[in-house]
């Protein structure tokens, strides 16, 4: 059963609709209960990052999930939000983020009169993988994905980089450690590309 | 690199979809659904889908349809339509919706970007300014109710303000270009870039390939947004959707590169 958590934070049911048309059990999880037999979760996530995080521990099912993540460790991806949260901390708030990967989420910065570049990184741009992994499994070296965003990952060990994309300046767009991944981009609005990564996450090992 | 991004807008009237010409003359070209399954299987980029009777009838969304527009869609939807609140926002955020379109309401009660943008984020927030030129005095007059009522607003300063109340992206629709086919409005594009700093889509007018390709060149990252030119064939308007082919698609980015603006 792949839960898919959901906080009133992000396209919760365009996840369950690929993992439906994919043969892929899933649960929406709203509370602790609904994690009982969950196997792997979705941790999706829109908007501010202090906000994501009050609306996960107002939730009540960050306990649970650590359990689950830390103690168990069920594959875990976090997407988006969901994945900057999987931070230390955010130049966009105050909040400590779950720290799940070491690292911190940093604004895209580029010089003012950079005609160039506009915020928020909008559209579809090229992902590159920057070490083999599962996760990007049959999706070649470089592959298109949607971005809508402002701020990114920046990893505190490289090895936890596993792809990058450039805007602006090169940085990190999927983060792994151990049974831990968070993507940037969101790979339930990236058509096939998209649907081969949630295939992928569903079948990690 | 990032693309550009091409995005088919449909017209939502009485649960069906329209085509208009200078927002009127609507033809029926077909099942919403339908449509966006089309655009799925051609890997669209993004959809717009705007239900331009909301407004005018003082109705709230037709959340069941926007459901199920937002089940269907494999790629990033925008909907808009008779939204006048922040939880009618989030409410439709919720179905499933990446972006949600202001049109009217915004027009009245500016403050509604605030709002809505601290609820959902600046990012899914999106204005479309529904534009007309001024026949005598030059320049341009934001238009509200389909194209009905004349504001006294103009879409540049208005854009400045937008920005500045947290608009995550503003769309600019010209009432004169609409159906015709004929190409975009770039002067205004121009003048609205200038003004402003946020992600710009342009609609209105595309007929073919090579007004995106204008668009593209002169703007690079840029949202080309068109009706007519995805639902039509051929002179006589013969219903039938299309979208380019991912070589068509990169043809059009070649040159965008690292080309400053």
């Amino acid at each position: 059963m792949i839960a898919i958590i959901d906080y009133g934070l992000g396209n919760i049911r365009a996840f369950a609709n690929i993992f439906k048309n994919l043969g892929f059990a899933t649960t929406i999880a709203r509370s602790r209960t609904d994690l009982a037999s969950a196997r792997r979760i979705i941790l999706p996530g829109v908007g501010a990052f202090d906000h994501a995080m009050e609306r996960f521990e107002a939730s009540g099912m960050r306990e649970t999930v650590e359990d689950l993540v830390l103690a168990h460790n069920r594959p875990v991806l976090g997407v988006c939000v969901g994945m900057q949260i999987l931070a230390e901390a955010s130049e966009e708030g105050q909040r400590h983020g779950l720290g799940w990967i070491a690292g911190t989420v940093r604004k895209i910065r580029f010089e003012a009169t950079d005609a160039a570049h506009i915020l928020p990184h909008m559209g579809w741009n090229t992902v590159r993988v920057n070490s083999p992994s599962p996760l990007f499994s049959g999706l070649g070296g470089a592959s298109e994905f949607y971005f809508l965003h402002s701020y990114y990952f920046q990893c505190a060990d490289q090895a936890s980089s596993i792809a990058t994309a450039d805007y602006a300046t090169s940085f990190t767009c999927a983060v792994n450690a151990r049974n831990i991944f968070g993507v940037q981009f969101h790979p339930e609005k990236s058509h096939g590309n998209g649907i081969q990564l949630l295939k992928n996450f569903a079948e990690l090992e | 690199m990032l693309r550009a991004r091409i995005i088919p807008c449909l017209l939502v009237r009485d649960n069906g979809l329209v085509k208009t010409r200078g927002f009127s003359d609507d033809k029926y070209v077909g099942d919403p659904i339908n449509a966006v399954r089309i655009f799925n299987e051609k890997e669209a980029d993004e959809l717009i889908v705007l239900d331009i009777d909301a407004t005018v009838q003082c109705r709230e969304p037709n959340y069941k349809m926007i459901e199920h527009l937002a089940a269907e869609c494999r790629m990033p939807l925008c909907y808009g339509g008779g939204v006048t609140s922040a939880e009618q926002a989030r409410r439709i955020m919720g179905l499933g919706v990446e972006k949600v379109a202001l049109s009217s309401a915004i027009v009245f009660r500016p403050q509604l970007v605030a709002e809505i943008a601290e609820q959902v984020g600046r990012q899914s927030v999106v204005a479309v300014l529904d534009v007309k030129k001024r026949r005598l005095r030059g320049g341009y007059r934001i238009y509200v109710r389909n194209g009905r009522e004349e504001t006294n607003l103009d879409p540049v300063e208005f854009s400045r303000e937008l920005e500045r109340l947290g608009i995550g992206e503003i769309v600019v629709n010209s009432i004169d270009n609409d159906g015709a086919m004929k190409g975009y409005d770039l002067t205004l594009a121009e003048q609205v870039r200038a003004a402003t700093h946020v992600p710009l889509t342009l609609l209105g007018g595309a007929g073919s390939i090579d007004d995106l390709a204008k668009v593209i060149d002169k703007f690079g990252v840029i949202g080309v947004a068109a009706g007519s030119f995805f639902v039509f064939k051929g002179p006589y308007r013969a219903v039938l959707i299309s979208y380019p082919s991912r070589a068509e698609r990169d043809k059009l980015q070649r040159s965008v590169g690292a080309r400053p603006r």
